[in-house]
């Protein structure tokens, strides 16, 4: 079978070959304090993206997800905390109760907003972001303000200071697995399903297509990719504390996703190399200084008025000028549509 | 759109293996735990909180001890007649519009900065630690509450004129446009306001305890305040809303936009009207809310759950439901704090969860909520 060989392609190999030798060209710094954070938010960002670009659910509850299974990790794990359940386990089998309990959770949230579609759905899941927060933020049986500190990455990673190219490549990998899984999951029938519920629900409900059920599994399927994000985060941080997952953080990943492009899985580890970029040195550009958070938000609220496919779209839009096509007028992103009432 | 849901979906029940009369049971059973949940909690409260034990709690139920019962029902009333002040602002833009204002809580936090600044300047004797309310007379609460208020509207029109308006219909583009504008917002406060916990010092003449006459109840004047606010409000509102013209065309403009606007109605002037008012309801309800509980970085987070829950309860887009969501939340998050027992208090984040999840359970669009 030959493969075609598109813009895309090129970029996307280049881009993967880059990302597998960055250790050997990039320093110490960029790799462990940049490169693995683009990483793990490019993650949580597509587990988002999935949700938007194939439910047509845009969903503010990933850092709230990301959060329990980073907070049930650091609480499973870690001994002498002055707060928290000081468990003491072993790494691994804090993972996967991290994971569990987190998808868990994301299916009860899912069940609960999946009958809603569009800024409902928004603004339904930003409550459930925001009351994840303060409950991790006064429950002080399992964080408390401070947060829990000194959780441990299993001995093979190692403490990041120490080895920061084993948690890079371990992020690398399952950053590349999870989009190869997204990629998979989209077109089988259960992808192709979800695809039907988010262009015409009603259409779909009557061809005997059970609506919140799928819907509540891909935001069940969401949340695991999206909690393996957190577990990424807690190991990269040693620490998770509520400020972790505030309005900020929850904002931040939508940021992340939109500036990528939301239709586009592509977009998100995009978008996250951008946003951590721009992050880490807009601080030493005078007039910014410490305002990254102005910055960015003026940088979003361009990308929304400009150019609401994101990057991803700038990309594709010269793409397309370059090889003479042009964009077909009816051919919007899911942020220009206008989005359809809640129906089911 | 209902119907379809409430019929027993036939391929789920070939799958299960269940006879329609077995998943009657089922819905029956659902509905009975639905009204445990919401039974249990009227019981312990009324009858079986302890004060002794495992599970003391720090009042005892309501036969126990009746006052401070009563005291919680006015707390959580008047904590409502906030909750309404800023989220019928919220609900009023969002009925008319589609518009859901994500800056909202950062309109709320701006309104009280600017409120809490010229307080500061007119008074001119401030402490590192603010003023107390014995320096602040009446018209240094009045002018700087105005002030904050008048402010926040012109932000709102600027902000619906300059980059809402011509995007009419998108509704996610606009809720994404609000957000990157709440997020300039925040940050810039941060920036000029600093991270520090600060409050608008109330009047002088507010800062009391009134007896409330009934089993010896000494209340503080300034919740009542709150409470008369909101009613006002809530009263001027409705007078608008039902017995204006511009009310009038609102409502109309809440079932069908581009039936009022082929009629020869301006709508993009009720529009523009809609979003000023909505947005002094989020200046006014920022310095009341500054005064009453304080301003502080993170605040307007707050405040935005606050309006989110409110409005998801009530029904997005009706006054009436924001109030009956308003009271909801006010009650619940008061009761819960008040009642669970003593050593599990900082679970009561909780059941404002538990409470948006049973109102969407039960209702996906909120109580008073009608399909657009």
């Amino acid at each position: 079978m030959r493969v075609a060989v598109t813009p895309d392609r090129i970029v996307g190999a280049v881009a993967l070959v880059f990302a597998a030798i960055a250790p050997a060209i990039l320093s110490a710094y960029w790799v462990g304090a940049l490169l693995t954070q683009v990483m793990f938010l490019g993650i949580v960002a597509a587990s988002l993206i999935f949700l938007s670009a194939y439910g047509g659910m845009v969903s503010l509850a990933q850092v709230a997800i990301y959060g329990i299974a980073g907070f049930v990790l650091g609480n499973a794990t870690t001994t002498g905390n002055t707060k928290g359940m000081n468990l003491g386990w072993n790494p691994w089998l804090g993972v996967v109760v991290g994971i569990a309990i987190a998808v868990a959770i994301g299916l009860l949230f899912g069940a609960l907003a999946s009958r809603s579609v569009g800024i409902y759905f928004l603004m339904i899941t930003l409550t459930y972001s925001v009351i994840a927060n303060l409950f991790f933020g006064q429950v002080t049986s399992v964080s408390g303000f401070g947060g829990i500190s000194g959780i441990p990455t299993p001995g093979i990673i190692g403490s990041p200071d120490a080895h920061p190219n084993r948690l890079y490549y371990i992020s690398f990998v399952a950053a590349l697995l999870i989009y190869a899984a997204l990629r998979y999951i989209v077109r089988t029938p259960f992808g192709l399903t979800l695809q039907g519920l988010r262009d015409d629900p009603v259409r779909m409900a009557s061809l005997g297509y059970n609506v919140v059920l799928h819907r509540t599994i891909a935001f069940g399927f969401s949340s695991l990719i999206a909690a393996i994000g957190g577990v990424l985060f807690v190991w990269w941080n040693a620490h998770i504390d509520p400020a972790s997952i505030d309005l900020t953080a929850t904002i931040d990943v939508l940021v992340i996703a939109v500036i990528g492009g939301l239709y586009r899985l592509e977009g998100a580890w995009l978008g996250a190399l951008f946003f951590v970029i721009i992050n880490n040195y807009s601080q030493r550009i005078g007039f910014i200084g410490p305002r990254f958070h102005t910055l960015i938000g003026a940088i979003f609220l361009v990308i929304v008025l400009v150019s609401p496919g994101g990057l991803i779209g700038l990309w594709e839009r010269a793409v397309n000028l370059f090889s003479g096509r042009r964009r077909d007028p009816l051919d919007r992103t899911p942020i220009e549509l206008g989005q359809a009432e809640p129906s089911v | 759109m209902d119907s379809s849901l409430r019929q027993p979906n036939p391929a789920l029940r070939r799958r299960a293996h269940l006879s329609a009369a077995q998943l009657r049971s089922l819905r029956i059973a659902g509905w009975a735990l639905l009204g445990l949940l919401a039974v249990l909690p009227v019981l312990w409260v009324l009858f079986i909180a302890p004060t002794t034990g495992k599970f003391a709690t720090t009042f005892g139920s309501a036969v126990h001890d009746p006052k401070d019962f009563l005291i919680t029902v006015v707390n959580g009333v008047t904590a409502a007649g906030l909750y309404f002040v800023v989220a019928s602002g919220f609900t009023l833009i969002f009925g008319l519009m589609r518009v859901v204002n994500m800056a909202h809580g950062a309109f709320f936090l701006f309104g009280g900065y600017v409120a809490l600044r010229l307080q500061r300047n007119m008074v001119g004797q401030g402490s590192v630690f603010g003023l107390t309310s014995s320096q602040v007379s009446l018209t240094n609460w009045i002018v700087p509450a105005l002030a904050g208020t008048a402010v926040i509207a012109g932000m709102g029109l600027v902000m619906q004129q300059l980059f809402l308006r011509w995007n009419q219909g998108q509704d996610l583009r606009q809720a994404l446009i609000t957000i990157a504008i709440s997020i300039i917002l925040a940050d810039q406060m941060l920036a000029h306001f600093g991270g520090v916990a600060e409050d608008i010092a109330w009047p002088g003449s507010f800062d009391r305890f009134v007896n409330l006459h009934v089993a010896g109840i000494q209340y503080t004047l300034t919740r009542l305040i709150i409470l008369a606010i909101a009613v006002g409000i809530g009263l001027l509102l409705w007078v608008w809303l039902k017995r204006t013209r511009t009310g009038m065309v609102i409502r109309a403009g809440v079932d069908d936009r581009a039936m009022v606007s082929a009629l020869g109605v301006n709508i993009q002037l009720t529009f523009a009207i809609a979003f000023i008012v909505g947005s002094a309801l989020a200046g006014l309800g920022g310095v009341i809310g500054g005064s009453f509980a304080g301003l502080a970085p993170g605040v307007d987070a707050n405040w935005l759950l606050y309006s989110l829950v409110v409005v998801i309860i009530g029904g997005m887009g009706s006054l009436g439901g924001a109030a009956i969501g308003a009271l909801l939340l006010g009650l619940t998050s008061n009761f819960s704090a008040a009642y669970l027992p003593a050593a599990y208090t900082y679970y009561s984040i909780i059941f404002t969860f538990v409470l948006v999840a049973v109102v969407l359970a039960v209702r996906p669009l909120g109580l008073f909520g009608r399909p657009a």
